[in-house]
C-alpha cells in the first residue's frame, strides 16, 4: 500500500528521466549487493534461529531456568531504571552545556571520550577498580578505615547496578550531545518572551523547552532502550553474568546457554524477549521510516 | 549592581558544582587506565592515586610481545586494523549503491528495501549474534577474517543506508535531471554528480563502519578463535581468564588499542555530529 501511493508521488512530481528502462536496471543492479547480505546474514540467521527454538518443550525448560526468569527481571531493571536514569541525566546535562564558557566547551570535549573510546578497556579498568583485594576502591577503603571494602562485584544486586552505571558512563555523552541539538533548536525568541513574562528557570523548562524537546527525549528513549536490550559488554565484561549467572540480561544470555551447549535454549530465550522487542522496534519505526 | 555581581557568581559557582562532578566521573576510569599503565608492576596494586616513579617500561613490553599473554599483539592488531577498514570500504560500497538506487533512481521495491534495512538496523545485535556464529559455521567461514567481516557489514549497512538515503533526499533532483538532459547514464549520474556531493556523509559512514568494525567484542569472539585470528578486543578479554593476569600490561595494551578510534572519532567529529547524530534521532 505504502509503497504504492509513494512510488505514485515519486514519478508525478517529477518528470520521467529519458532511459527510464536504464535506470530501472541500474536502480536494481545496485540494490543487489545489499540484497545478497540481507538474504544470506539477515534471513538465513533468523529462520535459522526460530527453527532452532521450535519445539515448544524449549519453552517449559527455559521457565524453568531460575536464571532465566532472573534474567528477564534484570532486564527490566537495566531498561526501566537505567535507560530512564541516564535520560534524565542526558536532558539536565543537556542544560548544562548549553551554557557558553570556554572552560564549559573544553569540557564538553573531554565528556564525548567515553563514547569515543571502545567500551572493553575502560569496562576492565573499571573491573579492576572494583577488586576486593587490588582494587584501587578498596585499598583507600583500607587506608582510610583500616576495614576492608566490600566484595562489590560478588553482590548480584550491586554487580547489577555497577553493570548499569558502566553502560550510562559508556552511553551518557551521545544522549547529552543528542538532547543538546534538540535544544540549540529551539528558538530564543521563546525563551525571551517567557522571561520578559517573568517566567522563572523550572517555568521556563516545563512551558518552553519540555513540550519542544518531548518527541525527541520519547523517541531517544525508546531507542536507547533498543540499544541496551543488546548491550552485551556492559554485563558480560564486568561481571561476567556472575556471581552465580545471577546478574544475566537477555543479551548475555544467548551466550550462556551456547557454552552449555543448550543452542535451543539460546534462541529460545531470544524469540521469547520478541514481545518486548517488537512494540519498540514498531514504535520507532513508525517515527522513522516516513 | 552588587546584586547582580552575587547572583553572577552563585550562578559560576552552580555551574562548577555540575562541572567538576561530571569531569570526575567522566575521566575515572579512563585515568585509573593510564595510572595502571604508566605504573610498574609492583606499585600498580598498591592503590597509589599517582606512580612513585612513572615509568614507558609497560608499553615497551607490550610493543617487543614480551609476555605470554601478548605474543601475538602485533599480528591482532593487524587483524583488527584490517577488519576494520575491510568492513568500512564493503559497507561504504554496499550502502552508497543502495542508497543512490533508492533515494536517487527511485527503484522499484527501494522503499520496500529501506524499510527491511531500518527493521535490521531495530534488532540488538546480541540478538543476532547466536543464529549469526551458527550460520557462519554452516557457511565454513568460522574462523576466517570474513566471517567477522560480513557479519559486520550486515551490522552496519543499514544505519549507514538510512543515513544516506537521507542526505541524498535533501540533495535537488535538477541537479539529476540537468545530467540526464546532457546524456549521461545512471553510472556517470553516480560517480560525477552524486559522489561529490556525498561526500561528507560518506566519510561519517564510513568511520562509523570502520569504528564499529575495531570496537566490536561480542561477534569477534564467537566468530574468531585462533590466537592468530582473534582481534585485539579478543586478545583483551582473553586476559580474564587466567588468574594470574598482568592487569599493567592488559591496562596498556587497552589503552593503545583506544588511541586510534579515539584520535578517528576527533579528527571526523564536525562530520560525525553533523551526519550522524542528525540521522541518529529525527524529531
Amino acid at each position: 500500500m505504502n509503497t504504492l501511493t509513494v512510488s505514485e508521488t515519486g514519478t508525478a512530481t517529477r518528470p520521467k528521466p529519458k532511459g527510464w528502462s536504464q535506470t530501472r536496471i541500474w536502480g536494481t543492479i545496485l540494490l543487489v549487493p545489499y540484497v545478497l547480505v540481507f538474504l544470506f546474514f539477515v534471513v538465513y540467521p533468523v529462520c535459522y534461529g526460530f527453527w532452532l527454538a521450535r519445539d515448544p518443550h524449549n519453552y517449559v525448560e527455559l521457565f524453568e531456568d531460575p536464571i532465566f526468569v532472573r534474567s528477564i527481571f534484570n532486564t527490566l531493571v537495566f531498561l526501566l531504571i537505567g535507560v530512564n536514569l541516564k535520560m534524565a541525566v542526558a536532558l539536565l546535562l543537556s542544560g548544562f552545556f548549553l551554557h557558553d564558557r570556554i572552560w564549559i566547551r573544553w569540557l564538553s570535549l573531554i565528556f564525548i571520550l567515553p563514547w569515543a573510546v571502545p567500551s572493553i578497556p575502560t569496562i576492565l579498568s573499571v573491573r579492576f577498580m572494583l577488586n576486593p583485594e587490588w582494587g584501587i576502591i578498596n585499598q583507600l577503603i583500607f587506608r582510610l578505615t583500616a576495614e576492608d571494602g566490600p566484595n562489590w562485584l560478588n553482590d548480584p544486586t550491586l554487580g547489577l547496578a555497577f553493570s548499569i552505571l558502566v553502560h550510562i558512563w559508556k552511553s551518557l555523552p551521545f544522549w547529552t550531545l543528542i538532547l543538546l541539538s534538540g535544544r540549540l533548536a529551539i528558538s530564543k525568541d521563546l525563551y525571551e518572551a517567557a522571561s520578559v513574562d517573568g517566567a522563572s528557570s523550572v517555568q521556563q523548562f516545563r512551558f518552553v523547552t519540555w513540550p519542544s524537546m518531548k518527541t525527541l527525549y520519547v523517541t531517544c528513549t525508546v531507542l536507547s532502550m533498543i540499544w541496551t536490550l543488546g548491550d552485551f559488554n556492559s554485563v558480560y565484561l564486568l561481571t561476567g553474568g556472575g556471581p552465580a549467572d545471577l546478574t544475566h540480561v537477555l543479551a548475555t544470555l544467548g551466550i550462556r546457554y551456547l557454552r552449555l551447549d543448550q543452542v535451543n535454549l539460546s534462541m529460545a530465550a531470544i524469540v521469547t524477549a520478541l514481545p518486548l522487542v517488537l512494540p519498540l522496534v514498531y514504535f520507532m519505526m513508525r517515527r522513522l521510516s516516513k | 549592581m552588587k546584586a547582580n555581581i552575587l547572583k553572577n557568581v552563585t550562578g559560576e559557582a552552580k555551574l562548577l558544582l555540575i562541572g567538576i562532578p561530571v569531569l570526575l566521573w567522566t575521566l575515572l576510569p579512563i585515568y585509573h587506565l593510564v595510572l595502571f599503565a604508566i605504573s610498574p608492576r609492583d606499585t600498580a596494586f598498591s592503590g597509589k592515586l599517582w606512580p612513585d616513579e612513572p615509568t614507558l617500561r609497560n608499553f615497551q613490553i607490550v610493543l617487543n610481545q614480551d609476555h605470554y599473554f601478548l605474543i601475538h599483539f602485533w599480528e591482532q592488531l593487524a587483524n583488527s586494523l584490517i577488519i576494520a577498514v575491510s568492513t568500512g570500504v564493503l559497507t561504504l560500497l554496499i550502502a552508497t549503491f543502495a542508497a543512490f538506487a533508492i533515494s536517487r533512481l527511485k527503484v522499484e521495491g527501494g522503499r520496500t528495501v529501506m524499510n527491511l534495512a531500518l527493521f535490521t538496523y531495530f534488532i540488538p545485535a546480541a540478538f543476532l549474534a547466536v543464529p549469526m556464529y551458527r550460520t557462519m559455521g554452516v557457511y565454513g567461514l568460522l574462523n576466517s577474517k570474513w566471517a567477522l567481516i560480513l557479519a559486520m557489514v550486515t551490522v552496519a549497512t543499514p544505519y549507514a543506508i538510512w543515513v544516506l538515503k537521507q542526505a541524498s533526499d535533501k540533495l535537488p533532483y535538477e541537479l539529476d535531471e540537468a545530467a540526464v538532459v546532457d546524456g549521461a547514464s545512471p553510472m556517470q549520474l553516480f560517480w560525477m554528480v552524486y559522489l561529490p556531493l556525498m561526500k561528507p556523509s560518506l566519510v561519517a559512514v564510513g568511520t562509523y563502519a570502520l569504528l564499529l568494525a575495531w570496537n566490536e567484542y561480542l561477534y569477534a569472539f564467537l566468530l574468531l578463535s585462533r590466537d592468530t585470528e582473534i582481534t585485539l578486543p579478543v586478545a583483551l578479554g582473553n586476559f580474564l581468564s587466567a588468574d594470574d593476569s598482568p592487569w599493567e600490561l592488559l591496562m596498556t595494551t587497552g589503552l593503545i588499542y583506544a588511541l586510534p578510534p579515539a584520535a578517528i572519532y576527533y579528527t571526523f567529529k564536525r562530520y560525525m555530529v553533523g551526519g550522524l547524530t542528525a540521522g541518529a534521532v529525527k524529531s
